[in-house]
């Protein structure tokens, strides 16, 4: 606390100068969103306006909304299908104060057995000329999780986010970015349905479950790097690296390369690649010894040894509207990615009458579109 | 390890002694016309990419340092 204070006082030292820095243009986006894939749709609108004030104040606004239909390979293989639907209610603020933005959000997500609130700072500088933009924030979220069918479970978690985001102009045509994050959780942090399985020699598969538990604390740092070059003919490529490790041993690492190729004045188009790669949890495993065998338990899948493999595109028309006469311009994207999840070691329970522990290896695609329209007033 | 507080009072430190020095900028505002250029911007989407960030943390162990499109999640 005393540390936060002393930063606390350190931000109101701050150097004003001269020169003005800019908030980001008025504009507002309509999205449909929608995934598919192991058994779970997810679909909804989501909505995200900001606008500025006498070029020195800004305030954004978002809703979204997940409708998730889910027969997961959890699921099917513990539990019944289910629908349900999740909202996020968002709002910021941004002050410019010469080459100094300060800015504050908070947002609510709820659904039917989990609310979360999350609160945020943070503030940004350009110096060196405006070369460098350097940011710090800290988020702070509070979420309920209760568990449908059991008035008496109730639990919480609570969170913090230390980060700082480096953006560097490097030459006249590539830009440099840092970012360091350290992430800690408090709380109840597993899913209160998920089950384990163990050997248990009198079921008739061979094994039975008990629920999950995990430890009460997890304290994740992430690293990352980026290069964007902006390419003589008109475009722009750009690689990016992220380290994560926490303390839960899970370690990971995540690549990515994307290009960008405008057409005249209206047409834009993107292709990305990224790769995603990553060690499993200590007190992870797909098939336990036996019931209890340690303190803590887990067959999460997002918490095994997996990869992920991502592959997409996007297209924007960019035009200006004939009959919205107070928007500036306007903009139709369409953006498509198909994910390759694989796991290397949770199983397919689908498959019965095998050895427990001899199943196929899970894997399964994703198809994840974005259609929206975006508008500059 | 010093403690994620300590590094951001050490960081804003540094911000705030930066505005007693004056570094020359090697890339002129003049050349600046290509970096300026929409197409290099680090997130021109923002309400597409916060989306593939949450369909990303919600399938994966690993999480945060995702740059100029960052935050939290508030989603578990």
């Amino acid at each position: 606390m005393q540390l936060i204070r002393t930063a606390g006082l350190l931000v109101l030292l701050l150097p004003a100068t001269a020169v003005a820095g800019v908030l980001a243009e008025d504009r507002a986006d309509l999205m449909y969103h929608y995934y598919d894939g192991g058994g779970v749709t997810i679909d909804g609108p989501s909505l995200l306006v900001r606008k500025k004030f006498a070029e020195k104040y800004a305030v954004n606004a978002s809703y979204y909304v997940d409708m998730v239909s889910s027969a997961s390979i959890d699921v099917i293989t513990t539990a019944s299908r289910y629908s349900e639907e999740r909202t996020q209610y968002g709002v910021g603020f941004e002050y410019l104060r010469g080459k100094v933005t300060y800015a504050a959000a908070f947002s609510n997500s709820n659904e039917n057995d989990y609310n979360a609130d999350t609160a945020s700072v943070s503030i940004s500088q350009d110096m060196f000329g405006d070369l460098t933009t350097v940011a710090l924030s800290f988020t702070r979220g509070w979420d309920d999780v209760t568990r449908r069918g059991d008035p008496v479970f109730a639990d919480e978690i609570d969170r913090r986010i230390y980060g700082v985001d480096i953006s560097q102009v490097a030459t006249r045509r590539l830009i440099l970015g840092f970012s360091f994050e350290t992430i800690t959780e408090e709380g109840f942090l597993n899913n209160p349905y998920r089950q384990v399985r163990f050997v248990d020699p009198d079921a008739a598969l061979g094994y039975s479950y008990e629920f999950e538990r995990y430890p009460r604390t997890r304290t994740g740092n992430a690293v990352s790097a980026r290069a964007r070059w902006f390419l003589p003919y008109r475009a722009a490529f750009q690689a990016d690296y992220r380290f994560y490790n926490d303390t839960w041993e899970i370690s990971s690492s995540t690549a990515e390369l994307s290009y960008t190729h405008p057409h005249g004045d209206e047409w834009t188009f993107d292709v990305h690649y990224r790769f995603y790669d990553q060690d499993a949890a200590e007190f992870y495993s797909d098939l336990f010894p036996r019931e209890n065998f340690q303190n803590f338990l887990a067959r999460d899948k997002e918490l095994s040894t997996m990869q992920s493999h991502t592959l997409g595109f996007g297209i924007a028309y960019e035009f200006k509207p004939s009959r919205f006469e107070f928007l500036g311009k306007a903009a139709v994207n369409f953006k498509y990615d198909r994910i390759r999840f694989k796991y290397d070691d949770f199983r397919d329970l689908r498959s019965t009458g095998l050895a427990p522990g001899t199943e196929p290896l899970y894997e399964f695609d994703a198809d994840v579109i974005r259609l929206f329209f975006s508008g500059w007033f | 390890m010093m403690r994620p507080a300590r590094v951001i009072a050490t960081l804003i430190a540094l911000i705030a002694a930066s505005g007693c020095a004056r570094i020359e900028p090697w890339v002129k505002p003049y050349e600046r016309e290509d970096i300026a250029d929409p197409i290099m911007a680090w997130d021109r989407d923002p309400v597409s990419s916060s989306y593939m960030r949450h369909v990303y943390e919600s399938r994966e162990g690993a999480r945060g340092a995702a740059g100029a499109s960052g935050g939290g999640c508030g989603c578990n």
